[in-house]
């Protein structure tokens, strides 16, 4: 035997190579590389997983295999970076946020080093994979590491021009993003502005602001809203830190309600930190958190879990009628 | 950019007696620091002190005038808690100002407890979360033969940094990539704050862990400056053709130079009033070699 006989049986390596989503990624680094700059990628052992073998196989001298070896990884990337390279390291963002948290405050925030992490599988992503595969508390672990920038792109050209962009940041970066699998929302030669949150329509009623993979089921919930009447508007704010401050008291201004939606903890995350915010500025706004309310997330394939957790467009629209109700 | 031309380098010597002065030095300068802080890692520097000397006098390249020299060789410390005794040396060679020593600790003072490179020029790599530092040196390492320069990456780490996972996380992947020009540096003293090594987590034996990671071993006296002096310059100079990492284990004394501490082992951590602190100075400037 061969090989299996059915199209419809499957294995991990060629899957990933046919998911077009994962390429945004390697795409970035090669361009970075074209441009002249001194890119240097990393990987734990998931580079099928993050598209990063097509950064491999094209700069093999650029690409640093570290294996099973997070922590390792985190600290030599820091290393890297005091020679003049431009590490970007990735893995999964449960293991980066929590497993990696130390090497990233001692090794690269507080050294001030140019590294760029990528935390990906974001979120309730790996469904039945489990509570070591979600990485619902990354955003609150890395936001409150001094120095260190924090984006949660929503889709693939907004990952990729954040990734091409940090070529000018001077801050070390945590990227969040999810699994490639996430609806295009923007054009593929989108900009990206650090720290500036986009507006998707305004709403006088509700602004939803969101990030990462549940900017789209946000933005889709919005208009089955807007065709019953509500006025929503929706910020994607793929900066969480620094955060576009002014733009969450703008729309505190506007709204009656301002609703956060993440993947993630409502304690700690982009509902925290818009609350911190909203706190220090009066405003005729009502916040209201929506994400894992500080719990582990059950196991399940991930739309089930979308769907339970009232994080895809049906969940967000159900949790805005509510409170406006 | 273009390298900057470097200045020349500092006055240097392989001469015994002038090492051995040097190694002195540091303990006698870690005495005077630590009584301005009044708490310090007396005994952690003592074992580490000729290996301070030898590296810094006698073997690296290194430009004071330029601590950002792209070429020169670096030094790292995992167990960074004996920064005060590197800290005399690099006001020595002319890193810092030496008046910045005598604001040891003190508020705005970039020198504390663990060495910030982010304060302190000639500090190639904070420290102080033991453990990390040979996974820096390995990334420094890798850097260096991406860009093609030829520096070597000494690392030195405690033998209780041994218990330390991401050590052998490190070990590993240093030897997977052949990285011939990273030399870790084990301060072989014997004692941890709890005690001896061998009697928390025993690390033994050592040499042969080591070789099991894929790394060259050499074991010298580390209070013998002819022969660390002989083998950390024959690990510069092999870097090139080694296709492995080298481990240099440094079987030192804890607290060697003032007898009590020699023996008792919670000078780890500790403070001598004026007068112990002037009489342990003598002990260690008077004896003989």
């Amino acid at each position: 035997m061969t090989g299996p006989r059915d199209d419809g049986s499957w294995q991990y390596r060629a899957v990933n190579r046919l998911n077009p989503g994962l390429d945004w990624f390697s795409d970035a680094l090669i361009e970075l590389v074209e441009e002249g700059h001194p890119v240097v990628a990393g990987s734990a052992d998931l580079q099928y997983s993050n598209g990063l073998v097509k950064f491999a196989e094209r700069h093999p001298d650029r690409f640093v295999q570290f294996g099973i070896s997070e922590q390792n990884m985190v600290s030599s990337a820091a290393g890297l970076a005091t020679t003049g390279a431009m590490p970007f390291v990735a893995t999964f963002a449960s293991f980066l946020g929590l497993l990696c948290c130390e090497q990233i405050r001692m090794d690269v925030a507080y050294t001030k080093l140019p590294v760029r992490l990528i935390g990906h599988h974001t979120g309730i992503s790996l469904g039945f994979y489990g509570t070591s595969h979600h990485a619902t508390e990354d955003i609150s672990t890395m936001r409150a590491i001094a120095g260190l920038t924090v984006v949660s792109p929503s889709d693939g050209p907004q990952l990729k021009a954040a990734l091409k962009a940090s070529a000018e940041w001077p801050e070390p970066i945590y990227f969040r993003t999810s699994r490639g699998r996430d609806p295009q929302i923007y054009a593929a030669d989108v900009d990206f502005v650090f720290g500036r949150g986009i507006e998707h329509g305004r709403g006088e009623d509700v602004t939803v602001i969101a990030c990462g993979s549940v900017v789209h089921p946000a933005l889709e919930a919005a208009a089955a809203l807007r065709a019953e009447g509500v006025s929503v508007g929706v910020v994607d704010m793929p900066t969480i830190k620094p955060l576009d401050e002014g733009l969450v008291r703008e729309v505190a201004a506007r709204s009656a309600i301002v609703l956060t939606v993440e993947e993630h903890n409502v304690l700690g995350g982009l509902g925290a930190a818009v609350a911190e915010v909203m706190a220090e500025t009066p405003s005729r706004a009502r916040l209201v958190r929506h994400g894992i309310r500080d719990e582990y997330s059950l196991i399940a394939p991930p739309t089930h879990l979308y769907a339970h957790y009232r994080l895809d467009a049906a969940g967000i629209a159900a949790v805005v009628r509510e409170a406006l109700s | 950019m273009p390298a900057p031309t470097p200045p020349p380098p500092p006055a240097r010597s392989a001469d015994r007696a002038f090492l051995e002065d040097r190694a002195d030095f540091v303990r006698t300068e870690a005495i005077r620091l630590i009584e301005i802080a009044k708490v310090g890692h007396y005994s952690s520097v003592f074992s580490a002190a000729e290996t301070f000397a030898v590296l810094y006098y006698a073997v690296m390249s290194l430009h004071p005038d330029d601590p950002r020299w792209p070429d020169r060789d670096r030094f790292l410390m995992g167990k960074g808690h004996a920064a005060v005794g590197l800290f005399p040396i690099l006001a020595d060679l002319g890193y810092l100002d030496r008046e910045v020593l005598d604001g040891y600790t003190r508020l705005g003072n970039p020198l504390g407890d663990h060495p910030d490179m982010t304060k302190v020029p000639g500090i190639d790599f904070s420290s102080g979360s033991i453990g990390h530092a040979l996974s820096n040196g390995l990334g420094m390492a890798l850097g260096g033969r991406l860009s093609g320069r030829d520096f070597t990456v000494f690392v030195m780490l405690g033998d209780g940094e041994m218990q330390e996972g991401q050590v052998w996380e490190a070990a590993l992947g240093a030897a997977h990539h052949r990285l011939g020009r990273l030399v870790a540096i084990v301060d072989r003293n014997g004692y941890q704050l709890d005690g001896a090594v061998d009697d928390i987590i025993g690390i033994e034996p050592l040499a042969d862990k080591w070789r099991a990671f894929g790394w060259d071993v050499v074991e010298v006296d580390g209070h013998d400056v002819d022969e660390l002096r002989t083998a950390l310059t024959a690990a510069k100079e092999s870097g090139g053709e080694r296709s492995r990492p080298l481990c240099i284990i440094a079987r030192t004394l804890k607290g060697k130079g003032v007898g009590y501490m020699e023996t008792e082992p919670g000078w780890h951590l500790g403070y001598l009033t004026p007068a112990d602190a002037e009489r342990a100075v003598a002990e260690i400037t008077e004896k003989k070699r």
